[in-house]
């Protein structure tokens, strides 16, 4: 409760500095000392998991060196450990997915922010919101049953029929129940609700009054979006792109489900594949060496290194838009 | 009547500005469209093939032995409830003590620094939380407080928390810059100290907005795998309450499911998939309400 004053003991100055007494200078100490604690507690969990996994995998770094990232043999028999294959998985399955949400994203966003009524812009919001509240090993369970046997009778037939002449799209004819195609589009789902939300905020974020301006000035909606929308946030909307792909590069669950798990990588998008992640998830348990565990943490501090890298250029392009959207008013 | 007939219909330039601007409108219709059809077949995909599954032993049976059909996962639901109760435990009051700092007491500077480095902590793939925990928790030489040398609902927990942390501290900041400076300066005005100010004034008008931020947060946890997978997979098929075994876990066992080839367990991983998917969207949308409403009673003007 709140200590009460008296009116008749009005404190004169020696009282007033026994109110501040020991008991709260104690407590002001101690809830300082706590909150700092707490903070200095989340920093050294980021350092330790830096420490840990580079430690785990110095074994594999001294061994194979940097050549490890272009080396494209993975032999646990041999103990002959290389990502190359697993990174271009990464990379292929990651911006592939990228490429398909990234548009899909900022289309949704700009309906979200300038087109959909007042009315319907929450629930529908929050309904997209949900697509990243379902956990991931429930779309690699649906990807397995449901998304891939879909892939392998019509949409890979379909697409190869089309572009079966460029070699990443050709159709071997047999039928592949766990394909890159497949966790392309598993991580497009899952990258989809991230990139929209932020991409939403940044669009809510541009002032009305250019907006109106430009209506004003007979911009038809679209043009309006493209001129002025756009233009002013272009660069967070690159960065929400990277935050969405940073989720779809440390992804490992669902896509260890649907890709199948194989390297040699094949040039072909509707064959069998695997990922940095992916192969974590799938090996980590039967590792049958020292050397192949070293190599498995190896490929998680490579990870580790791009999501790191990616992210904190990403947050800090979402942190200008923050700043200039709360220093400007 | 003599006035001449000015034909409305856009010609030339203005028609194709209005199909272009059209056509882009239709795009963006499609978009959300395509975006809520895909939530829509995975939730009727899981209630399809999870619905038949489901009845009361499913909830209160261990996992079907080999070649049986039936079963269910008590064993998963109890693992999980501690999994995540003893995530919550650690990185519910580490978040809000971290989220107090960084908003009463930091200097700026340093409260941005947190702020990014939580923002990098969130951005970490789960499986590298999971190598870490392992590396920290199971293949320790020491055992700390007796964990360790093994894998445990501990080791479990606590990887799962490395996860919430970032998301509990960034909600409660959030709700803590939403409380009105005018509060906290009338508690120091009416000579209030700051501890008790904080305890007193901040954390209860925040209250409501620091509870469905944490929920949210559990619902992530609930349905993280990939950082169990190596610090709490290994495990007996009962009921176990004792944290410093490996226990089931729902994820981990529509993981392990999915990759079987009896079909009984395909039945059973889907009806798990039912199990955590009913929870996990049902506490989000929950918390998401209140949260907007509580910001709205906080925020007044926003």
């Amino acid at each position: 409760m709140l200590r009460r004053v008296e009116a008749a003991t009005v404190p004169g100055e020696p009282v007033l500095r026994n109110t501040r007494g020991a008991g709260d200078r104690v407590g002001d100490g101690l809830l300082y000392g706590l909150t700092a604690l707490a903070s200095v507690l989340g920093l050294v969990v980021v350092a330790a998991i830096v420490w840990r996994v580079a430690d785990g995998a110095w074994p594999a770094v001294k061994v194979f060196k940097l050549a490890f990232v272009w080396h494209d043999e993975w032999n646990p028999v041999t103990s002959k450990f290389g990502a190359r294959d697993l990174l271009i998985g990464t990379v292929v399955t990651s911006f592939g997915a990228m490429l398909l949400a990234g548009p899909l994203a900022i289309a949704i966003a700009l309906f979200l922010s300038e087109l959909a009524p007042p009315s319907i812009r929450g629930p529908i919001g929050t309904l997209i919101d949900m697509l990243a509240a379902v956990p991931s090993v429930v779309y690699g369970l649906w990807g397995i049953y449901v998304l891939a046997p879909f892939d392998a009778h019509h949409l890979q037939p379909f697409l190869s029929s089309f572009l079966g002449w460029i070699p990443i799209f050709a159709h071997g004819g047999d039928e592949v129940p766990s394909t890159v195609f497949t966790a392309i589009l598993v991580l497009t789902i899952m990258a989809l609700p991230i990139t929209a939300a932020i991409c939403r905020e940044l669009f809510l974020s541009v002032p009305a009054d250019i907006e109106e301006a430009s209506i004003g000035l007979g911009a038809t909606r679209w043009e309006m979006v493209r001129t002025v929308v756009v233009p002013d946030v272009r660069g967070g909307v690159v960065a929400a792109v990277i935050l969405g792909l940073g989720r779809a590069l440390g992804e490992a669950i669902a896509v260890t489900q649907v890709i199948g798990n194989f390297i040699p990588l094949k040039l072909s998008i509707f064959e069998t594949g695997d990922t940095l992640a992916s192969r974590i998830a799938n090996q980590y348990q039967g590792a049958v060496s020292n050397i192949q565990v070293a190599s498995l943490i190896y490929l998680a501090l490579i990870l580790l290194v791009i999501t790191f890298v990616s992210n904190l250029a990403a947050q800090r392009v979402v942190k200008r838009f923050e700043f200039q959207r709360t220093g400007g008013t | 009547m003599s006035a001449p007939a000015i034909d409305l219909v856009a010609t030339g330039r203005a028609r194709r500005r209005l199909v272009v601007n059209r056509l882009a409108e239709g795009a963006a219709v499609l978009s959300a469209l395509i975006a809520l059809a895909v939530l829509a077949i995975v939730i009727y995909s899981v209630l399809r093939r999870g619905l038949p599954a489901l009845n009361l032993s499913f909830f209160t049976k261990g996992p079907p032995l080999f070649g049986q059909t039936g079963g269910g996962i008590a064993p998963a639901i109890v693992g999980s409830f501690m999994l995540v109760a003893i995530a919550t435990a650690f990185a519910l009051p580490v978040g809000v003590l971290t989220a107090i700092y960084v908003n009463e007491f930091a200097p700026k500077r340093f409260a941005e620094q947190i702020r990014l480095w939580l923002d990098v902590l969130n951005g970490f793939p789960s499986i590298v939380i999971g190598i870490f925990a392992f590396a920290f928790c199971v293949k320790v030489k020491v055992p700390i407080l007796g964990i360790g040398h093994h894998q445990s609902a501990w080791a479990g927990g606590f990887a799962l928390s490395v996860i919430m942390l970032p998301l509990v501290a960034r909600a409660t900041m959030e709700v803590l810059r939403l409380v009105p400076n005018h509060l906290r300066e009338g508690s120091y005005a009416l000579g209030v100290s700051k501890w008790q100010t904080v305890l007193r004034v901040v954390l209860p008008t925040s209250f409501g907005g620091i509870l469905t931020g944490a929920t949210l947060a559990v619902a992530r946890a609930a349905g993280e795998t990939a950082p169990l997978l190596f610090t709490c997979a290994i495990a007996g098929q009962v009921v176990d309450w004792d944290p410093s075994h490996s226990v089931q876990s729902i994820p981990l066992t529509i993981f392990e499911y999915s990759e079987s080839s009896d079909p009984n367990l395909h039945a059973q991983a889907w009806a798990s998939a039912f199990v955590l998917i009913a929870f996990v969207l049902v506490t989000s949308m929950a918390a998401r309400f209140l949260l907007d409403r509580s910001r709205r009673k906080l925020g007044s003007g926003r």
